[in-house]
């Protein structure tokens, strides 16, 4: 339970914005090295165990629109408070530029949601420069991190293979689950289109890794959070174990405006909103951690403004809000004949698909710099609002006993039953891919709009270059050879240049990072190799700003890892006496 | 002032997204968490969805007529059979009639369609639709429910007789008389110990050895995992 505090001014020895995956670790790390930690978190408590916010084993009759995105963008039983667009909360965009900015206000953030595929970098990550001259290197290598993505599999828990693939490093993997039926017609198309299909990771328990959460009971919805903590969510892995220690204090509806700096320029706290009462409060600590999200910890630094820091703090080298980047996704569906009239079994299995295909190719002999994974879709999941949608296009692809397609539309006792038969015969697949981070995609403050907290928002600036376009070209001829190897019929048309290959618009994908871009050069870079800003000792990023590239990985994990790393190195540097 | 009504005031600029409870005070809070907790319809919503569902739940979209007719379209659409009810005995003029308002711009496309159905039906046989035998109705039907042979005259027919299929075809295959007619077998705890051998053998496929020995085997689910220091699972 969410010990809530109304006074304001109390000293910390550590004040985190955000409880999110960075955040979250932070808390975690830093309260027990025994320090005392305020979590500033802009939403509201949150708790899947809790009957109130519960949403899983709902069944789609209990919401009114049957699930439909109308409210929560992923549909009325996901866990996340938020989306897109946030009344009261506004961002902008520059004309001719694209960014959507996906937020959750709640406790745990966007890991109450998210898809927990749980992908290491690799060593190659880290150095893309040095592989094909484009963007930056990061200031360390794999070897730096890897103790920490070991530490992390051990204390979340991921489920996995040790595959020995050079880029796509083994881990302290948890027995994955196996193959639904589809997934073993996307294994055997694959080998037919040389597309190797592994199995998934996610952190998902699939055995325990201690005794406080429960292992996974296989409900296909860890979108909706999980009520026995099965899956790993910020708030329940966390967030609420720090604060059982006792040592954690979390400030929930608070807003954080700024860090506030003293007249040497070091961080001394943050100041909030409370949401509330709409007044202002103080937090002091002798360290500031920010894990508000890429995007948001980029605004709070921008919008700390003081006369040791006139460009906002840590943005003396005008680096902060740059090189902000998404990554690349497209996506492409089939109808399987063979799945057709399939027989019923209770195939839920975790959330979302048990196999991915890694970047399997080499890009020296591809026309685009970087890689991209493939995610699936399909089985016979919970109807959900847009099940049966389609029959005006999709019902020629049923036949009758004697060989005869049904004709598209239609209605009646025969269209009852082309939609059962239908059902679990539909198979997605999705490309994620790594961008090319650039100077001149980046998020700013607008001068002219603030939010209804008073606070002025973020502009952002984005577009894809040709690396990211030519890259959703080569997904679309691979979503086309591997469907058709498994006999899949292809549905909809293929996405040409008009729109870009189906390219997802930036923030579409939720990946957004590297805004406060770690490196050796303060003049190139935000923070150092510990996250640390060059400009202010006491003050550190542990959200995906200080990604320098986002690889073509989901980044939580990567987040994870860092932000241990960079608790640790607080600790030793508190010991030191060196900040604080 | 009702309780229920003074937070619909507190809300009333804010209704339309997620965010829990974002500007009342501690008292309005436990009110609204009262509110939450007593209502047993409740599936996890914040609030502010509560509200914004109880507000659209209150209003009424179609006229008596147009009610009457989604009535018989959607039965025409999912009939009774063997296996289970229709449309309307699983509640999907109700759905419907909230996606209007849940949907704001679909209300003008479906008022718009049934009156060009009611105008069909007048032109031909001189009643509205709902008056019309089943086999009059049907003859409309049969020109607006094939879009790839329907005439062009009969377009604004077919986009709307589209989307009423997709929606009653969701509504009935989302209500309890729907999942259990599609014999959904999931959204329960279980555990997953891959497909059933039956079905393997019909599709022609098989796990591989690789895949039964690295994939969960279901009598080690309670043991907490320990490592070997190279990553290998104690099995």
């Amino acid at each position: 339970m969410a010990f809530e505090i109304l006074q304001s001014g109390k000293h910390y020895d550590v004040v985190i914005v955000g409880s999110g995956a960075g955040g979250g670790m932070a808390a975690n790390i830093l309260s027990k090295a025994g320090l005392s930690v305020a979590v500033m978190e802009a939403g509201g408590d949150y708790d899947p165990a809790k009957d109130e916010y519960r949403t899983q084993f709902r069944w789609p009759w209990e919401s009114p629109r049957r699930g439909a995105g109308t409210v929560r963008p992923f549909g009325d039983f996901d866990a996340a408070w938020g989306g897109w667009e946030i009344d009261g909360e506004p961002y902008t965009k520059t004309v001719g530029t694209e960014f959507d900015w996906f937020r959750s206000r709640m406790l745990g953030g966007r890991t109450n949601h998210w898809g927990r595929i749980s992908l290491r970098f690799g060593p190659k990550d880290f150095k893309r420069k040095d592989l094909d001259g484009l963007g930056d290197n990061w200031p360390i290598g794999y070897e730096d991190i890897k103790p920490y993505y070991d530490k992390v599999d051990k204390l979340i828990g991921v489920f996995g293979t040790n595959e020995g693939l050079e880029d796509d490093p083994d881990g302290f993997f948890l027995p994955p689950p196996k193959p639904r039926l589809h997934e073993l017609y996307i294994k055997r198309g694959g080998q037919r289109a040389n597309i190797p299909v592994i199995p998934m990771r996610k952190s998902v328990l699939t055995r325990p890794v201690n005794s406080e959460r429960g292992v996974c009971f296989y409900c296909n919805q860890c979108n909706r959070a999980c009520s026995i903590y099965a899956d790993f969510s910020s708030g329940t892995c966390l967030v609420q174990p720090a604060m059982k220690q006792g040592s954690v204090d979390l400030y929930t509806l608070a807003m954080v405006r700024e860090v506030l700096t003293d007249s040497t320029g070091k961080a001394m706290g943050v100041s909030y909103i409370d949401k509330r009462d709409k007044q202002e409060y103080q937090i002091n600590a002798k360290v500031v951690v920010l894990g508000a999200s890429a995007c948001e910890s980029a605004r709070i630094l921008l919008n700390s403004k003081s006369s040791t820091h006139p460009n906002g703090l840590a943005n003396g080298s005008g680096m902060v809000g740059r090189y902000l980047h998404d990554s690349t996704g497209a996506s492409r569906s089939a109808i399987i004949p063979g799945l057709i009239g399939r027989e019923r079994y209770n195939e839920d299995g975790v959330g979302g698909a048990h196999v991915y295909a890694p970047w399997w190719l080499d890009n020296s002999k591809q026309d685009f710099p970087r890689g991209y994974h493939l995610e699936f879709g399909g089985g016979m999941s919970m109807p959900s609002y847009g099940f049966g949608f389609g029959m005006d296009s999709i019902r020629q692809y049923i036949t009758d006993e004697m060989g005869q397609p049904s004709r598209n539309g239609g209605y009646g006792a025969g269209l009852k039953n082309d939609i059962r038969s239908i059902y679990g015969a539909t198979v997605g697949v999705a490309g994620r891919g790594e961008s090319v981070p650039q100077y001149d995609n980046y998020c700013e403050i607008d001068p002219a709009t603030v939010d209804e907290f008073g606070i002025p928002v973020l502009r952002f600036n984005y577009n894809w270059t040709d690396h990211e376009v030519k890259q959703a070209k080569h997904m679309q001829d691979t979503f086309e050879e591997l469907l058709t190897s498994m006999g899949g019929e292809l549905l909809g048309s293929k996405a040409g240049e008009e729109s870009q290959y189906g390219l997802e618009a930036p923030g579409r994908i939720i990946h957004e990072v590297g805004t406060t871009r770690m490196g050796d050069d303060p003049d190139t870079s935000v923070l150092n190799k510990y996250s640390q800003a060059h400009e202010c000792d006491n003050l550190f990023v542990v959200d995906a700003g200080s990604f320098v590239s986002q690889a073509d990985k989901n980044p939580t994990w990567t987040i994870l890892a860092l932000s241990w790393r960079a608790s640790d190195y607080i600790v030793d540097q508190l010991n030191k006496r060196n900040i604080g | 002032m009702d309780r229920r009504e003074h937070l619909k005031l507190l809300f009333a600029g804010s209704i339309g997204t997620g965010l829990l409870l974002s500007s009342c005070t501690e008292e309005d809070r436990d009110t609204s968490r009262q509110i939450i907790t007593e209502n047993s319809e409740s599936y996890g919503r914040t609030a502010e969805e509560l509200l914004r569902d109880e507000r659209l739940q209150s209003e009424t979209f179609f006229t008596d007529h147009e009610r009457e007719t989604v009535e018989v379209l959607v039965d025409l659409i999912i009939p009774a059979d063997e296996t289970s009810g229709s449309a309307t005995e699983a509640g999907v003029p109700d759905f419907i009639e909230f996606m209007m308002k849940d949907l704001p711009s679909m209300q003008t496309p479906t008022r718009g369609g049934l009156m060009w159905v009611d105008g069909q039906c007048r032109q031909r046989f001189g009643e509205p639709f709902t008056d019309c035998s089943e086999s009059q109705q049907k003859d409309v039907l049969d020109d607006i429910a094939y879009p790839d042979e329907a005439r062009d005259d009969m377009q604004f027919g077919v986009r709307f007789f589209s989307r009423m299929r997709d929606l009653t075809a969701t509504g009935f295959f989302t209500s309890q008389m729907g999942v259990e007619d599609l014999d959904y077998k999931g959204n329960r705890a279980n555990i997953w110990d891959g497909v059933p051998q039956q079905v393997l053998d019909k599709h022609e496929l098989s796990y591989n050895q690789k895949t039964l020995d690295e994939c969960l085997q279901a009598d080690e689910i309670n043991k907490i995992a320990e490592w070997d220091e190279a990553g290998n699972l104690l099995r």
